[in-house]
């Protein structure tokens, strides 16, 4: 008893406490939120109207002059208020469904898609020694060395969520879009995953930090002007990952049901497809799990693509400034640590805004133009990348 | 008239794939959220209503079928006879009316029926007109009133009182009970 005791690593344990409930609560679920917002005021403004501007902090009411408001848009507190909304509707189980499967269905949507926010490299390293910390902490909860391939495994979770509910429902459009799905998500999965393995290549690495930190010295993979980013062989490897960063976000398009490809809860079609027979929080939970796979799908974009956390042009910033903008192991400034956190999720909120952007703007495919593009387009393309990538290297060599 | 073969367009590679077209429709959505984000940036909507602060009472037509109300004559005699054909036309049934009888020393006592109680239920009420339609008196009246409001299901039964209210006074149209000259 004692040795199991000691065997924990007391430190370690609060450090990922902490960390967990930093990421979690305090950012993701706020960021599903707040997405929610952000697509309802931008398909607003794309289609010319105003969208929901009315639920302020009422500062008015303490004395001040006005509602606090960003661009002069107000409307800021329009997540809380859907929130309460959602706690306060009436939770509806109809008679014929299959109550077991029914509640665990909205589970499962909702916990894979936190869970792959484990080995998210949210930030470099967070430099506590002013507050007698002694070593930096590692801005991940779990610092693990298959990220990639832990998070497609969790991800593919998700599937069953959407399955059983369509099935649990036992009512026709539900099942329809449960179908869809599981066939849809169980397609693409396949060209996500080839989709990614020439970045994987470049890398030599499945650690998404290392992958941060190997970008941050030596260019983003679609960005490479500095560090070893200027050579030969990076500029001539662009093709490939080009290919293979359309393949992956398209596919991620489809993975997370999104328009052009949300055909699981298609509207026009399926009522709301597979959580048709939902409401309330359980309905709250699947669109909670669908952002939130939106914002993790969006974070391994941006670690991949994009240079996780690290700041564009950061050791060239460093060199003209003075002040420290790169990472450093073991020797990152606090306010470099801080910077690379907002970094990161300045750049997911970048890519949530591209995908709302998508989504008012292109029509649905059809089923089997879906299924087509998936199997005879992606996943060849994919497959021939990660080939053509193996001859690049082999051709122009690293370093 | 001869047949015209109208020829699919030929179309470029980057047409095929949709490249151009998605592109296209990128930079339309883009333009029109930048445009609308601006005017929305000065709290000024071009095309949306700011409903509470803003209304559109003034261009409200003269046919709007707003609340159904009674009305009084250029005499101040109420024009309904409690005929109740509103009640029977009724599609939601919204109307209830309790007939009464005029007195006869009252200077109206060759009208005989006037309502003792008149109740609309907005709750039921689809404003349809059909009241205003079949009344053989030009006493009922849909006004322009539109936002019905009320804490209760009994505060929302407008009673005789308030239809009245709301209702005012119509001149002209219905002379039959005036006296001869």
């Amino acid at each position: 008893m004692q040795s199991i005791l000691a065997s924990f690593d007391l430190p370690l344990l609060i450090a990922s406490l902490i960390k967990i409930v930093f990421l979690v609560f305090l950012v993701i679920l706020p960021m599903v939120a707040y997405s929610v917002y952000a697509e309802r005021r931008v398909s607003a403004i794309i289609q010319d109207r105003v969208g929901p501007n009315r639920t302020g902090i009422p500062l008015t009411l303490l004395g001040f002059k006005k509602d606090i408001q960003i661009f002069g848009i107000g409307g800021l507190l329009q997540p809380m208020a859907d929130g309460l909304k959602f706690i306060l509707k009436e939770d509806f189980t109809p008679r014929s469904v299959n109550t077991f499967y029914y509640w665990l269905a909205p589970c499962l949507t909702m916990v894979p898609a936190l869970m792959t926010a484990a080995v998210m490299p949210f930030g470099s390293e967070l430099d506590l020694s002013w507050a007698g910390l002694g070593a930096p902490f590692k801005m991940v909860i779990a610092d693990l060395n298959v990220g990639p391939l832990y998070m497609f495994a969790i991800s593919s979770l998700g599937v069953y969520g959407i399955v059983l509910a369509g099935w649990a429902s036992n009512s026709k459009y539900p099942f329809l879009g449960g179908v869809r799905a599981s066939a849809q998500m169980i397609s693409y999965e396949i060209s996500l995953g080839l989709s990614i393995i020439p970045a994987i290549m470049i890398f030599g690495e499945l650690n998404l930090g290392k992958m941060s930190a190997y970008q941050d010295a030596n260019g983003w993979l679609l960005l490479p002007f500095w560090g070893e980013g200027l050579s030969l062989s990076r500029w001539v490897l662009l093709i490939p990952i080009v290919i293979s960063f359309v393949v992956f976000s398209i596919s991620l398009f489809a993975e997370t049901n999104r328009t052009p490809f949300d055909l699981p809860e298609c509207e026009t079609e399926l009522v709301a497809g597979y959580h048709t027979e939902y409401s309330s929080m359980k309905f709250a939970l699947f669109f909670l799990g669908e952002y939130a796979a939106m914002i993790i799908g969006s974070g391994l974009a941006v670690t991949l693509f994009f240079g996780g956390w690290s700041i564009p042009f950061g050791p060239l910033l460093s060199e003209w400034t003075g002040l420290q903008f790169h990472y450093e192991a073991g020797n990152t400034p606090f306010y470099t640590g801080l910077l690379h956190i907002g970094t990161f999720f300045a750049k997911i909120v970048g890519c949530i805004i591209f995908f709302v952007w998508v989504r008012w703007t292109l029509p649905r495919f059809r089923f089997d133009q879906l299924m087509k593009l998936g199997w005879l387009v992606f996943f060849e393309v994919a497959l021939l990348n990660v080939f053509l990538t193996a001859l690049l290297l082999w051709l122009v060599p690293l370093k | 008239m001869p047949t015209i073969v109208v020829q699919r367009p030929k179309l470029a590679w980057h047409e095929k794939i949709f490249l151009s077209g998605f592109l296209n429709g990128m930079r339309i959505t883009l333009g029109h959220a930048i445009r609308t984000f601006k005017t929305l940036r000065g709290s000024k909507t071009v095309v949306t209503m700011q409903y509470p602060e803003q209304k559109w009472d003034e261009s409200l037509p003269e046919h709007y079928r707003g609340a159904p109300t009674l009305v009084t004559d250029e005499h101040g005699r109420e024009r309904c006879v409690s005929c109740q054909l509103c009640e029977f036309i009724c599609p939601p049934k919204a109307i209830k009316i309790i007939p009464g009888e005029i007195p006869s020393d009252d200077p109206w006592a060759k009208v005989e029926k006037r309502p003792r109680e008149f109740e609309i239920d907005m709750i039921r009420c689809i404003y349809c007109g059909m009241c205003e339609e079949v009344c053989p008196e030009q006493a009922i009246f849909l006004r322009k009133d539109y936002a019905i409001t009320g804490t209760s299901r009994a505060e929302m039964v407008h009673d005789k009182e308030k239809l009245y209210e709301i209702g005012g006074v119509r001149t002209g149209l219905v002379n039959k009970w005036n006296d001869l000259k």
